[in-house]
């Protein structure tokens, strides 16, 4: 029994479904990644997983309580956190209040939240930068603030929508040491990513959407070779990084 | 600067500001009391709708309903019922406390937000306000008086403007003493990020219709209680004065202007347009209007110059010479 | 609440159709800013004071019909939109939805309160013999001033709507409206339609106070009357929709008559601002419209 189940998840938009009897179980202490074409039902999917879309139909369970329908902060309260593909942060405030936000999710005080925020901000390379208002960071520092921001709450199950996406190539490597980090502190994860090499080379299962539906799943070498996925990506720019 | 000399500092300056204010009374003579009174009684209701607008990212375009309710409630009350004028303060705050819920339950319920969020309380606070006139027209054609006791701690009337100064004066602080108390807790930092992003606020377990309602409470609570000063001071309360839109506009101007969402913004914006309107009044004389021209035109000047306010423009020029963080400035 | 007799009800219908043709007007302005450059015109109201002024004023000095100062009044306010837009405006577009709000608040405030400030709050109206007749249509009269704010309203309408639809300028503005980025990429000038939309909006809500002037009292405080009339079409309509501004303003004008017969005095004013909140939290793309976001 995983740590989170979701039986046939469905949502649909207008008469279109965007994710079609959606089915997996989620390992504690996995990295998950789930990859599809553009338009696949991924980001759906992960609103739907985040309380941010209610499903049509199915049901999901965490820790053997049914948590279908609940809304995003109720989610989590009890340990599932997002990121955002495009950066969401809060602007105005500094990076070290953003990350305060974060900690308050189980500190109440404020003299701890900070101290736990400075903590974050340090395993995240963002302790020069903590004064600074969270407009003025460049790509990479966000999608790291972005992180810390997240893991302040202390999750137990971690949503990472694209994040390496937009990030050059030593970023793209810092971010995938930062992510084996969080997965090292018993931290699960799930990943949408598009860029090939991160989602192979540090996902333990990968699962492949497609139309909305579930059309692969298993270890990272199976999909690569997989019929169905390689065909579901034909006339796309992809290159599996696994091949080259 | 280290954080305990920073923090004696500032206790220093809050003392000698303190006890300047505590004699200022005695030094001046009854207009410029007046005037400080005012400008502390707007200091307060802007700093009242602070917390909803400023700081929970809530802008209402309608606060008078709650003066209006405050000032109305604990009048009617005295009138009606001898309810003694401070009771009557506490029963005027928990009457707006109710219906900011009720309008917040509705308006937080169905997504309602920005703009649209600031036209519905305008248009609540015009709703009461022709209920209002329904209500005075009868019976109260030149307004509610309050009945006359003469000299009364107990009865909440002076025959000098002094006192009213004192209770003012306590009441602003208390108001700033709360913002600061917010700013610095966890309450302040949720009501920022319901402002700053609700989706990421949302994400990271902030329950955002708590949360804005909690705002929303806090904000109308104070801001009825200043509607029963005001019915108190000049012992008579009419529904424009109580629940026009000059009311709201004036309400919400001293943020905006001084700053929205810190903690000194709406009372050094309350100052800065209090003295204009005097001087509007001296130079120009004439409609009771005319210091909302000048406050047109400084709204104006603001939001395209200083969108920030004054404080905001004033930081960043600071932040430009010093490279401190907006953390060790406490002031703002 | 007294119920109304049927001829009573009959006619307060047909007023209610003839004013609403005038808040149709009132709103597309409105509307037709919002639509394109996505501001509240918190102003508008004053526009229209303005308006109502300028007929007044020119009929005062030189003795022209007010019906004729239309060739005043739009042309003026044509200008001063465009001033405003270009000068104020510009520089908030990119500023958050709260403080365009405020801009246009301090607008208004600013304009209405020079008018106060200039020309007192006293109330005045226009002395002519023929805005006091009726016309007659059976059982029903409808009142000469009114027929022809009506009239001249549902005509500037039209005219604004094959100006829209059919010239060069008018789809340019209409492209704005619907796709921004996608007129960028297609060469129109985005400053231009801006400054010009608006000038359009401010016009067309001068017009309004023009035709509303020889039977409403003309006064500064007139415009915040109007204004959140204007708003409560707009929403109900359907921010920047054309059409559903102008059967908004129908409907509006009709509750207000119509309850007007049925719950005296300022109460009507109330029915107005419950359908506002009404519709901004049950059906915030109103009746018409699509949600503008």
């Amino acid at each position: 029994m995983g740590i989170l189940e979701v039986a046939g998840f469905s949502k649909h938009f207008g008469g279109l479904w965007a994710v079609k009897n959606f089915s997996f179980e989620l390992t504690e202490g996995e990295i998950l990644g789930i990859i599809g074409p553009n338009g696949a039902g991924k980001t759906t999917l992960f609103n739907l997983l985040t309380g941010f879309y209610r499903p049509d139909t199915g049901r999901a369970v965490y820790k053997g309580e049914n948590i279908t329908g609940l809304r995003p902060h109720e989610l989590c309260k009890r340990g599932i956190v997002r990121t955002f593909q495009i950066t969401q942060p809060f602007a105005n405030l500094t990076v070290l209040e953003n990350v305060e936000i974060g900690a308050y999710n189980r500190i109440p005080s404020s003299h701890q939240a900070k101290q736990e925020a400075l903590r974050i901000l340090g395993t995240l390379e963002l302790s020069e930068m903590q004064n600074e208002l969270a407009s003025v960071l460049p790509i990479g520092h966000r999608k790291n603030l972005e992180l810390a921001r997240a893991l302040a709450t202390q999750p137990e199950v971690i949503l990472l929508d694209e994040v390496v996406a937009g990030l050059n190539t030593k970023e793209v490597d810092d971010m995938l040491e930062q992510i084996k980090g969080v997965q090292k502190e018993g931290i699960t994860i799930i990943m949408i990513e598009h860029v090939m090499k991160a989602v192979m080379s540090l996902s333990d299962r990968i699962i492949v959407i497609h139309y909305g539906e579930k059309i692969a799943e298993g270890v990272p070498e199976e999909i690569s070779k997989d019929a169905k996925v390689i065909e579901a990506y034909l006339g796309e720019e992809y290159a599996f990084a696994a091949r080259e | 600067m280290s954080n305990s000399i920073q923090r004696t500092r500032n206790i220093c300056v809050i003392v000698a500001v303190g006890i300047f204010l505590i004699i200022l009374p005695h030094l001046i003579d009854d207009y410029f009391v007046h005037i400080a009174t005012t400008i502390f009684f707007f200091g307060y209701l802007s700093m009242a709708w602070n917390i909803l607008g400023g700081y929970a990212g809530q802008f209402s375009f309608g606060h008078a309903a709650f003066f209006g309710i405050g000032a109305f409630t604990s009048s009617l009350l005295q009138v009606h019922a001898g309810v003694n004028p401070w009771i009557g303060m506490l029963l005027a705050g928990i009457a707006g406390m109710l219906m900011g819920l009720f309008i917040g339950s509705l308006s937080f319920r169905f997504g309602l937000r920005g703009a649209y969020f600031a036209l519905t309380m305008l248009a609540f606070a015009e709703m009461l306000r022709l209920i209002a006139v329904q209500v005075c027209t009868v019976r109260y054609p030149l307004g509610i008086n309050i009945p006359i006791k003469g000299n009364s701690l107990l009865y909440f009337q002076f025959s000098s403007k002094v006192p009213y100064y004192y209770i003012m004066l306590f009441m602003m602080a208390g108001a700033l003493y709360l913002t600061y108390i917010i700013e610095r807790k966890k309450l302040g930092s949720y009501f920022k990020a319901i402002r700053e992003n609700e989706d990421a606020a949302q994400s990271l377990g902030i329950n955002l219709f708590n949360y804005k309602l909690l705002a929303m409470a806090i904000s109308s609570f104070l801001t009825a209680m200043g509607g029963t000063f005001y019915a108190q001071y000049y012992l008579i309360i009419d529904e424009e004065a109580a629940f026009g839109v000059a009311g709201s506009i004036e309400i919400l101007l001293g943020s905006i202007i001084g700053g929205a969402g810190t903690v000194l913004g709406p009372l050094l914006g309350a100052g800065v347009l209090e003295c204009l309107s005097e001087f509007t009044r001296n130079v120009l004389g004439g409609y009771s209007g005319v210091h909302l021209m000048v406050y047109g035109a400084i709204l104006i000047v603001v939001i395209v110059f200083l969108p920030s306010g004054i404080l905001g423009g004033l930081k960043m020029a600071f932040g430009k010479l010093t490279k401190k963080g907006s953390r060790d400035l406490w002031v703002f | 609440m007294t119920i109304p007799s049927l001829s009573l009800l009959l006619q307060s219908i047909v007023n209610g159709i003839l004013m609403g043709g005038v808040y149709s007007l009132v709103a597309i302005g409105l509307s037709l800013i919002f639509g394109v450059m996505n501001i509240i015109n918190f102003a508008h109201g004053s526009f229209m004071m303005l308006g109502m002024f300028t007929t007044y004023w020119i009929y005062v000095l030189l003795g022209i019909d007010p019906y004729l100062s239309l060739l005043f009044s739009i042309p003026v306010l044509f200008v001063i939109g465009l001033v405003i837009e270009r000068f104020l405006i510009a520089y908030i577009l990119d500023a958050p939805e709260y403080n365009q709000l405020l801009l246009t608040l301090g607008v208004s405030l600013f304009i209405e309160n020079l008018a106060l400030f200039l020309w007192s709050p006293n109330f005045r109206t226009f002395e002519i013999p023929y805005l006091s007749k009726a016309v007659t249509v059976g059982t029903l009269t409808m009142s000469l001033p009114k027929l022809i704010a009506f009239l001249f309203a549902v005509i500037l309408t039209v005219i604004l709507y094959y100006f829209l639809k059919s010239t060069d300028l008018g789809k340019a503005i209409r492209a704005v409206s619907e796709e921004k980025e996608g007129s960028l990429t297609v060469g129109i000038n985005l400053r231009r339609i801006y400054y010009l939309a608006f000038g359009i909006g401010a016009a067309c809500v001068g017009a309004a106070g023009t035709l509303t002037a020889p039977f409403f009292y003309v006064s500064p405080q007139v415009g915040s009357v109007f204004v959140i009339l204007a708003f409560v079409i707009v929403v109900l309509g359907g921010m920047g929709n054309f059409i559903g501004a102008f059967f908004g303003g129908l409907i509006v004008g009709l509750a207000e008559s119509v309850g007007a017969a049925f719950i005296p005095g300022q109460l009507k004013q109330f029915i107005i601002y419950f359908i506002f909140v009404f519709v901004l939290l049950f059906k915030p793309a109103g009746l018409f419209g699509k949600a503008h976001e």
